[in-house]
């Protein structure tokens, strides 16, 4: 049994996870089941007031493995979020997490993995492994894996990751499900992997009961990120490699929106109308120091530009606090936003489906409701 | 050049239902389409074709219905139509799927490309192709916005989380497009009658020398359902400037 407490800034009066009541106000709650705990702390406003305390001792081997994936040598936001969720089922399972860290110097980046959960980190450093390339990365990660057998290997729902992932799933020959939304393990210690089908239409769960290890892809931007303080164990490889077959001849980056910091995220939909009120929009964003996004609808009338749109085939977003305007509330849309702290919503249509994912709900024609708030934020 | 295309035919929405008995995905009634990204595979094989002469094998697994897919792409411009299909295929995951699609490529032999869309619209997983490079031992690239073809090898445009890398890999290589990459063309009427007077090649398990344990899903489906909403929140009430007050207390906290 752990007591867990809605916190004072909570913006409404009570929320609701899972069938579990929390009251603004309450001293606090008793959750017993640990998956009704997790959903319940994923929430930005809710904390813990009393863990239960219990002291395991930890298996060796049947690790838990999160691929450590670095972008121009700082590790990814999507292998925090790993090791947060890895922590949970680590707990559940009584056995270590180790990162895999692939790279040409592995710096202090075995720190910050530390420091979100790892308690093992296999730093595998080559100079041709300074980039990523296919070849390379499932060589050096799958002659790991057959050596050490963790139990459970989770790459980050990414390009590079799905593009990896499968390429070391069929050389060991084990089963890989894509772009999971949610992990847990069931009784028999074996990992459900819930994934979205038929663009998030569907969701579908998913177990590999007799490969192991068992392998997933995650998508970003859906798990929380835990800071940690554990005093971890590096262990050092030098691969024998050759250069990869595909060459990278160039490097090109374009301009793409990063909304992951954002504390605040204000979205427009079909129901800004207008340019106009994309403007609206912008100046609220602008006075709140808050993030910008879009439901399709507004990026194919040209009103948002399509890098910041959230959904489906867009991006994923857990803001503290997220602003739905003129937005309908497609399940494309929602699957992007649905794990953020508190949601307002603003439609004109009262049976709006984006209500039902909001935690305030307010009926009103943007033209008029935006240059409200606009006066109102300005007093 | 031999270039081979693996598509995939999916329902033509993605607003499916699922039958709370079995729960199991509703396809009855819903007409079937090829997969978009692969129709995009699709016309960049017909793009090379045009600058350097070209056989395309066009090849899926599927229920006998999948033939109408083979046709409408062959209606596009493809040479060759091959038909995977047998009961054992039945329910494969990604793992045997790439094992049926690499038996038939072996068995066609020689080819230069492979050409795949970037996911199925159905699953949604985007594995099969790097699976399948890997059961073909060639390398692979994925997320393709560009193809040129030089001597004895590709340059690619590669979308990467910054942008994108222009690679190069040597021929024979798998490579996955974009739905960026091309506009998929409409079937010509001379395109349509080829397609229907053209004899597919068909293969099963036995033509194909598979066994039971290549195609035994290494994933289970435990169940399906509808992703639930969390209920409706809290309707604020009163007048215009009531309700936008309100919001901008909670946004000045």
């Amino acid at each position: 049994m752990t007591k867990v407490k809605l916190q004072d800034n909570y913006p409404g009066f009570s929320l609701t996870i899972s069938g579990v009541v929390l009251n603004k106000g309450d001293d606090f709650t008793d959750i017993d089941d640990s998956t009704e705990l997790d959903r319940a702390l994923s929430n930005d406003y809710v904390v813990i007031y009393e863990k239960k305390e219990e002291t395991k001792e930890i298996k060796e081997g049947n690790e838990i493995w999160v691929y450590a994936e670095t972008h121009n040598a700082i590790i990814s936001k999507v292998t925090l979020e790993l090791l947060g969720k890895a922590q949970i089922l680590a707990d559940k399972l009584n056995v270590k997490i180790a990162c895999v860290l692939v790279c040409d110097k592995k710096e202090n980046l075995p720190e910050v993995l530390f420091n979100h959960g790892a308690d093992i980190v296999y730093a595998i450093e080559h100079p041709l492994l300074k980039k990523y390339s296919t070849d390379l990365y499932t060589k050096v990660i799958t002659d790991l894996i057959k050596k050490q057998s963790p139990q459970i290997v989770m790459c980050g729902g990414t390009l590079n990751g799905r593009d990896l992932a499968p390429r070391i799933a069929k050389r060991i020959n084990t089963g890989l499900t894509a772009d999971c939304t949610e992990l847990d393990v069931d009784e028999d210690g074996i990992l459900v992997q819930t994934k979205p089908a038929f663009g998030d239409n569907v969701m579908a769960e998913i177990t590999c009961p007799v490969k192991r290890p068992q392998m997933t892809t995650v998508r970003p931007g859906v798990f929380k990120i835990h800071k940690n303080t554990k005093k971890g164990k590096i262990i050092n490889i030098r691969p024998d490699i050759k250069g990869s077959i595909v060459k990278i001849i160039e490097e090109i980056k374009t301009d793409r929106t990063n909304l992951d910091g954002s504390e605040i995220i204000i979205a427009g939909g079909r129901g800004l109308c207008n340019s106009a009120n994309a403007k609206l929009l912008e100046e609220i964003s602008s006075l709140l120091g808050a993030g910008i996004g879009a439901s399709r609808a507004a990026v194919d009338a040209g009103w948002i530009t399509k890098d910041k749109q959230i959904g489906q085939t867009g991006l994923t977003v857990q803001p503290r606090l997220y602003i739905a305007c003129g937005i309908s509330g497609a399940i494309q849309h929602v699957t992007g936003m649905q794990n953020s702290g508190f949601i307002v919503a603003v439609n004109k249509d009262p049976n709006a489906l984006i209500f039902q994912s909001a935690d305030y709900c307010i009926v009103a024609d943007l033209s008029q409701f935006l240059p409200a708030l606009i006066s109102k934020l300005k007093k | 050049m031999n270039i081979i295309v693996c598509i995939k035919q999916v329902p033509k929405t993605t607003n499916v239902k699922i039958d709370l008995k079995t729960g199991r995905i509703i396809r009855e009634g819903i007409p079937s389409i090829i997969n978009p990204d692969d129709k995009n595979a699709m016309e960049e094989a017909i793009k090379i074709k045009e600058l350097i002469p070209s056989k395309i094998t066009v090849i899926t697994m599927g229920p006998p219905q999948a033939e109408e897919a083979l046709r409408e792409a062959i209606a596009m411009g493809a040479d060759e139509g091959i038909l995977l299909s047998d009961i054992m295929f039945a329910g494969s995951d990604s793992w045997s799927t790439s094992n049926v699609l690499a038996s038939a490529i072996k068995k066609i032999g020689a080819y230069d490309l492979i050409l795949c869309g970037r996911q199925a619209i159905d699953g949604d997983t985007a594995q099969v192709p790097p699976e399948l490079a890997e059961s073909l031992g060639i390398p692979q690239i994925t997320y393709a916005q560009k193809i040129e073809i030089l001597s004895g090898k590709v340059k690619v445009e590669k979308e990467t989380e910054e942008g994108y890398n222009i690679v190069e890999a040597p021929l024979p290589v798998l490579i996955t497009c974009n739905s960026n990459i091309n506009n998929p063309r409409y079937p010509t009427l001379i395109g349509l009658n080829n397609a229907f007077e053209k004899d597919l090649i068909r293969w099963n398990a036995k033509d194909l020398n598979i066994s039971k344990e290549d195609v035994e899903s290494l994933t289970y489906v435990k169940k399906t359902f509808k992703p639930a909403a969390k209920g409706k929140g809290t309707m604020l009430k009163g007048s215009m400037q009531e309700m936008a007050n309100e919001l901008a207390k909670i946004l000045k906290k």
